[in-house]
């Protein structure tokens, strides 16, 4: 049977979900970007994955526009005004969402929404702006049908962010994905406390390291997609990915893999970046007659390409000759010290390498710790976690974050999952947060045993959806089945819960 | 010689043992030998007889020089020796200075908001907490202790001094209900209660629910509530009959409180002015 009968087939597909296989299937028939003989021969090893980008990238993976300008001056190719009231933003926002490019076709960046639209609602009644936040909210979730579709709020508290905080715990829906940006300097702890609420009940917002990305980016910077920090008015070109167990096996010991296969693996990848850079600008149509860009929602220069890395923990443990993972990095200081020193080899050898185009961050590309895909299976944890099932108790599991959260500008993080009591006791939380943030950890994400909608490895799914495709029913949002394979293939919702112990001695 | 303090365990983090997130410290041995207590091997010391260490399936547990000795990095947690101990101990208890254990609150000092110091009794160990509460203070963290208010703090004025706060059990009040819960009369938490409250050193009292024991309940929620008013938090906790000894059972039943029943002496208390009653 062809592959292209095959998606047509398929039941558990829907229609919007069959073109966009199909068009996958018709990009991969040509093959005018090539790569090196020896990067073939890695990706079919498994230790080069290029995360079915696509062989023909004709848009770059990520774009994050630059909404504020759209409601300034509003958008000439869509024939949309600055919008003048709430209503009008939204309907703005819901038009301009559906003409925003990304690997998945889906915009994964819509803006810092409260600080967008807090001028609007301030001007209306609190419950009409809650019914048309409640209809925005329902179109993006039926509409832009992909988990990685992200809103970020904050660092401030306001109006807006009450609201969506409210309608997210009411509304029980996996898309948009949301960020918290947290300054404890200019986040207080009462709004603080109300994401941690919805967080444990909804798995969103997740908290992301404000100081720590402005530092790296500016203040214009999006979390978009599961957890990537990204320039507004920019993006990233690519994502592929070293898939360090595998890279580890062809190396004799430690110092051979350093010396020689690490390096190996990085310049390859380096190679397939530096090549689809250039294809994404020089070749296809999008740098030169996209509105976006012809209009100044995006600029190329902002644009950077994203190194990313899997399966840390798998690679040290192999290298130690480690066969309990219980025994490995994570819990083992030889293992981790020895991730360090790989993390420290790769930061140095892609922050050496001149990347073509990357104006804006000088010619370089900035390290992702790539989260997982549903066929990884168990072999590569996402980026630098510690494999799900042999997480150490939280203290010990924050202190191994905060080594390696620095190393990833494009983004990382790591969820925790908590057991009911913290419902009740949202305040335990917030100073976790805090301290772990204070020391380096980039991004932090929660939810509550038993709930619904469950944080699989950085994306959102609803736990009934995944029931749904296992009897064959088509499922409206696109990540279901790669929620369904990372169940199954890395039992990604097996993670350890914290729980209070029960040790007051009095009753 | 430095002194010490025996150990049943160190949380790192804990959302149950006061404001935040708290490191929560659980001293060995108890002042009393309370019928319903869930965690009795926390009441007495090891006496080094021996009965554990058979039944050890970790080996984890030896005898040398008449004493047990206990290796933490072979223990499996699985409860055997507590089980077999005949006398309301446990042997994984470490003798740890103050130093030693404010070495572990240091490591987590970065995430919590404070310390609450529990048991078994941990105003039994006053010397020990006046030299390590200083120390967490250093750090800017607060120090609670979790007290069956049995010894009487008029007696430990520094100790207080460096105490942010008491959390206080008040379990009983009628003599004769004292007597068979605690094995004593009961007058010292009362009159600690009174102390605390003008000290302005109690942070919250607590109080066990009993099922069926609706007269015994009752007077000591009301006493309790007159007493406090809205000048602390009043934690009113259902009876549960895990790990509760076999006399306890009999007595207390093999059944929680139920949740409704707790929920009208939370709203009896906070009907007598306490308004900071509620079940947790």
């Amino acid at each position: 049977m062809s592959e292209a009968l095959k998606i047509i087939q398929d039941p558990t597909l829907t229609y919007h979900q069959e073109l966009l296989a199909l068009a996958r299937l018709g990009e991969s028939t040509d093959d005018s970007l090539r790569y090196s003989d020896e990067y073939y021969e890695a990706k079919r090893r498994g230790a080069l994955c290029d995360l079915n980008e696509g062989v023909m990238p004709y848009r770059p993976r990520y774009i994050c526009p630059d909404y504020d300008l759209l409601f300034e001056k509003g958008c000439d190719f869509l024939q949309l005004d600055p919008p003048e009231d709430l209503a009008e933003a939204l309907n703005v926002l819901e038009i301009f969402y559906c003409h925003v490019p990304s690997i998945t076709s889906f915009p994964v960046y819509l803006g810092d929404l409260d600080r967008l639209l807090e001028p609007f609602v301030v001007k209306e009644d609190r419950a009409y702006a809650k019914k048309l936040l409640r209809l925005f909210l329902r179109n993006i979730d039926r509409v832009q049908t992909d988990s990685f579709v992200h809103a970020d709020i904050g660092p401030e508290d306001s109006v807006t962010g009450r609201i969506l905080l409210e309608l997210t715990e009411e509304m029980q829906l996996a898309v948009p994905n949301l960020t918290l940006k947290y300054d404890p300097d200019r986040t207080s702890d009462d709004f603080a406390l109300a994401c941690i609420r919805c967080m444990l009940k909804t798995a969103k917002p997740s908290f992301a390291n404000h100081r720590m990305f402005v530092g790296e980016w500016g203040e214009k910077y999006a979390i978009a997609s599961c957890y990537n920090g990204l320039s507004i008015g920019g993006g990233g070109f690519t994502l592929p990915r070293l898939r360090l167990y595998e890279c580890s096996l062809g190396a004799r010991d430690i110092e051979d893999f350093l010396s020689r296969e690490l390096p190996r693996h990085i310049d390859l990848q380096l190679e397939y970046m530096d090549k689809r850079v250039r294809f994404i600008v020089e070749q296809s149509t999008f740098f030169r007659t996209n509105f976006l860009v012809t209009e100044g929602f995006v600029h190329q220069e902002k644009f950077t390409g994203m190194f990313g890395v899997v399966g840390l923990a798998e690679c040290c443990n192999h290298l130690l000759g480690i066969t309990d993972v219980h025994q490995g990095f994570g819990m083992n200081p030889e293992a981790t010290a020895l991730g360090k020193r790989i993390m420290d080899a790769i930061e140095e050898r892609v922050a050496n390498h001149t990347a073509p185009y990357c104006d804006a961050y000088g010619h370089r590309y900035r390290l992702h710790a790539q989260v997982g895909i549903d066929s990884d299976g168990m072999d590569d944890s996402p980026g630098t976690r510690i494999p799900i099932g042999a997480e150490p108790p939280m203290l010990q599991q924050l202190e191994v974050n905060e080594m390696f959260h620095p190393y990833f500008p494009t983004g990382t993080g790591d969820i925790f999952k908590f057991e009911e009591t913290y419902l009740k006791t949202p305040e335990a939380i917030l100073p976790i947060i805090k301290g772990s943030l204070a020391r380096g950890l980039r991004y932090f994400s929660g939810y509550l045993e038993n709930n619904d909608v469950v944080r699989v490895t950085g994306y959102l799914v609803k736990k009934s959806e995944i029931e749904k495709l296992r009897q064959k029913k088509q499922s409206l949002n696109n990540v279901t089945v790669f929620g369904m394979g990372a169940q199954d293939g890395g039992h990604a919702l097996d993670r350890r819960v914290q729980h209070h112990e029960e040790n007051s001695a009095c009753q | 010689m430095k002194k010490t303090a025996p150990v049943n365990k160190i949380i790192p983090f804990s959302n149950v043992d006061g404001p935040g997130n708290r490191t929560s410290i659980f001293f060995q041995g108890c002042s009393l030998e309370c019928l319903f207590c869930h965690n009795p091997e926390t009441i007495r010391l090891c006496r080094h007889c021996g009965a554990c260490v058979p039944v050890c399936p970790a080996h984890a547990l030896r005898e040398s020089g008449g004493r047990v000795v206990w290796n933490p990095s072979a223990c499996v947690q699985c409860d055997a020796c507590l089980k077999a101990c005949p006398h309301l101990a446990s042997p994984r208890v470490r003798e740890m200075t103050a130093e030693e254990v404010f070495a572990e609150i240091r490591r987590t000092a970065p995430y919590i908001d404070g310390i609450t110091v529990s048991g078994g009794e941990c105003s039994l160990r006053h010397a020990f907490l006046q030299e390590l509460f200083p120390m967490v203070h250093s750090l800017g963290k607060t120090c609670l202790m979790d007290s069956n208010g049995s010894l009487d703090y008029r007696q430990f004025p520094a100790l207080l001094s460096e105490c942010d706060g008491v959390m206080l059990d008040i379990k009983a009040v009628d003599l004769q209900w004292c007597r068979t819960l605690l094995g004593n009369d009961g007058r010292m938490p009362l009159a600690n209660l009174d102390f605390l409250l003008q000290a302005g050193r109690l942070q919250e009292v607590r109080t066990v629910i009993f099922p069926g024991f609706p007269e015994e309940n009752g007077r000591t929620v009301r006493y309790v509530a007159e007493r406090i008013g809205d000048r602390c938090d009043y934690k009113i906790i259902r009876y549960r009959p895990f790990g509760v000894r076999p006399d306890g059972i009999r007595l207390l039943g093999d059944e929680c409180t139920a949740q409704e029943d707790a929920e009208a002496y939370a709203a009896l208390a906070r009907s007598l002015g306490a308004s900071r009653a509620r079940v947790i």
